[in-house]
């Protein structure tokens, strides 16, 4: 094969992989905002807090079992906690203000969370070496292949979860009308603790995942910021946006990095992914598979 | 925003006055008798320039309810506008060289404004979030905009206007007074006049707005330009009389945070929110490091301090938002309210 051309797809593979890892913060996200209408900014403190409790544990001298199960638990009650104590009582307020509430949320958590086990560095070895290995001249990295195989068996495990389940039946009903669900006699605030459960676990997988690959830190919070992009692209309230959202971003992320980078100067991961999102939101304001009526003017 | 705090608008006249020409007394003949220069350097400059900060943050945030995480990034496009003129430009008097700097932010953030005209809430938000990259990215990448300093840091040009020096702490603070009673002022006029309800409008009801005959978008990215022009004008107060260095660190998302969380607990949609908002953020480190040393001895480092003071903030946010979403101004309100009931 072409060199060029085998380093084109390497970076494209590359970017593919990572943009699987926006992707699974991203369905946090959308967890929460599909079923609640709330923007959880404290997604990424949660990812922090979940990788951070996780590695503390095993450090500590818990097997890897018992610090799963541990770290699980934990999440739980701090997702049902935020539900309780900050969402509840701001039900009806505008959007905008259960932002603000999540922002102050996430400033919580990651005081906590590094008050409590320390601010330094830890490394998080899940096991998966990551010596890349080659697939015709082509570069792949185990451990991106791993997480992308991970994300794939999360968001199955969430599409079974919503299509086959009766807890996932009214999650959609909820997302789909609450009011209509309320008249229904589905019991809302049931629902909401579920759903706050469900991304506190999603926020353990992305933390175990991110924590491995950049090292158990505060900067593992920041992720957030990666994943709004990936968020506007694909709409806050589609799954199946995100995922293929996270793809778009990662990808062309990687080959502007690669090929633009040059020309402009390096570093412009940081706001890239922010320009094209925007730029694709003005002229679809629902992003790729987002419903139709969110927030326009 | 619908519902949050219209208490600032409604406020008669008089008392507005008194309790103006109160500050003042004390802002101008008390502070400057008993004032040290810790108390300049730590507590009052810093917390004239993120009062200005907030002020600019709140007409656009608290009065037209377009949410901006970007502040950081204007006011580091004011302070390096300032930088750069004074120092390319050396005959501008220091008043011009703010104005202009202030107009630079002002035109950012009608550009980063635009796309307020098609997305609302989140969205917007997270445009402000792309442009609060960007300018740190420029500011790092381009080195003409730092004189090419190698290590990215710059220092401040001298105080002087009109041959006055203001280059002590005493004359930093004066400084920064006048500038921010000049632009408090106007910002008062401004939320009085028919535009400052004009944006009052678009955020209660956008659509009720528009059949009333406000012209949206316009006053949107007005809002945008001159809520940005004085957080511009802030980052220069900041950098120049505050910190008197320049580097793009110090204008970072964190920063961005602060200046919403000072609105927010200060009180979204008025104009003295910003002020109690500062005041409280500047004090409240102060006072965590001193209950923390009392009691936790010399257990209580400055990484403790910074954790304890995340989870305080947080939680006041989250408190602030629940109990009380017209912040401290509502709470002094009231208290002022019950000390007049009692002395009747």
């Amino acid at each position: 094969m072409n060199p060029d051309l085998a380093f084109l797809i390497e970076v494209i593979v590359g970017g593919l992989l990572s943009g699987v890892m926006y992707a699974l913060v991203a369905i946090g996200f959308v967890l929460i905002y599909k079923t609640s209408g709330v923007l959880n900014f404290a997604q990424g403190a949660m990812v922090l807090f979940a990788a951070l409790t996780f590695v503390s544990l095993l450090e500590r001298g818990l097997p890897f079992a018992g610090a799963l199960a541990a770290t699980l638990a934990v999440m739980v009650v701090l997702g049902l906690a935020i539900e309780r104590a900050v969402l509840r009582p701001l039900v009806n307020q505008p959007p905008i203000t259960l932002f603000m509430a999540t922002l102050g949320v996430s400033y919580v958590i990651e005081g906590a969370a590094q008050l409590a086990w320390g601010t330094q560095v830890h490394g998080l070895d899940l096991g998966i070496d990551d010596t890349p290995f080659e697939v015709g001249g082509v570069l792949v990295s185990r451990f991106d292949l791993f997480a992308a195989g991970i994300a794939g068996l999360m968001v199955a495990g969430l599409t079974a979860f919503f299509r086959y389940t009766r807890i996932g039946l009214a999650f959609r009903a909820v997302a789909d009308d609450p009011l209509a669900a309320l008249n229904a006699g589905l019991r809302l605030p049931r629902i909401w603790s579920a759903v706050w459960i469900a991304a506190g676990l999603v926020a353990l997988v992305a933390g175990l995942l991110w924590g491995a690959r950049l090292g158990v830190q505060f900067s593992l919070s920041l992720v957030v910021l990666k994943a709004l992009p990936v968020l506007v692209l694909g709409g806050f309230d589609s799954i199946a946006g995100a995922i293929l959202a996270g793809l778009i971003v990662g990808a062309a992320e990687k080959l502007s990095e690669v090929y633009l980078g040059p020309i402009i100067g390096g570093g412009i991961e940081g706001w890239i992914a922010y320009v094209a999102a925007l730029a694709f939101l003005l002229i679809r304001p629902s992003g790729l598979l987002g419903l139709r009526t969110i927030e326009r003017v | 925003m619908a519902g949050i705090a219209s208490v600032g608008a409604q406020r008669t006249l008089p008392a507005g006055v008194t309790s103006v020409a109160l500050v003042a007394l004390v802002a101008v003949g008390i502070v400057p008798l008993i004032g040290t220069s810790y108390l300049y350097e730590a507590i009052l400059t810093p917390f004239l320039a993120l009062a200005l900060a907030g002020l600019g943050l709140n007409l656009l945030t608290g009065y037209a309810g377009l949410l901006s995480l970007g502040s950081a990034a204007f006011m580091a496009v004011g302070a390096y506008a300032a930088f750069n003129l004074s120092l390319r430009l050396p005959f501008l008097p220091l008043p011009v060289v703010i104005l202009i700097a202030g107009g630079v932010a002002a035109l950012t953030g009608v550009i980063a404004g635009l796309p307020a005209l098609r997305l609302r809430g989140f969205y917007l938000a997270v445009s402000t979030l792309a442009v609060q990259f960007f300018v740190a990215w420029a500011l790092n990448r381009i080195g003409w905009l730092s004189n090419d300093s190698p290590s990215g840091i710059v220092s401040a040009p001298r105080l002087i206007v009109a041959g006055i020096s203001f280059e002590d702490a005493r004359g930093r603070y004066l400084f920064s007074l006048a500038v921010v009673a000049l632009l408090s002022f106007a910002a008062w006029r401004l939320v009085r006049s028919p535009t400052g309800r004009d944006l009052v409008a678009i955020r209660d009801h956008e659509i009720a707005a528009r059949i009333t005959g406000v012209r949206v978008a316009r006053t949107k990215l007005l809002a945008f330009a001159l809520s940005s022009f004085i957080v511009g004008v802030a980052g220069v107060l900041w950098a120049f009389a505050y910190l008197r260095t320049l580097e793009p660190a110090g204008f970072n998302l964190d920063r961005s945070f602060q200046i919403l969380f000072i609105v927010i607990i200060g009180g979204l949609g008025t104009l003295r929110g910003a002020f109690l908002g500062a005041g409280f953020i500047v004090v409240l480190p102060l006072v965590l490091a001193r209950l923390g040393a009392a009691m936790l001895g010399d257990g209580f480092d400055s990484g403790t301090l910074e954790m304890c003071q995340r989870m305080v903030l947080g939680t006041l946010i989250v408190a602030v938002l629940i109990r009380e979403p017209a912040g401290l101004t509502a709470l002094l309100d009231r208290a002022v309210g019950r000390l007049r009931g009692r002395a009747d």
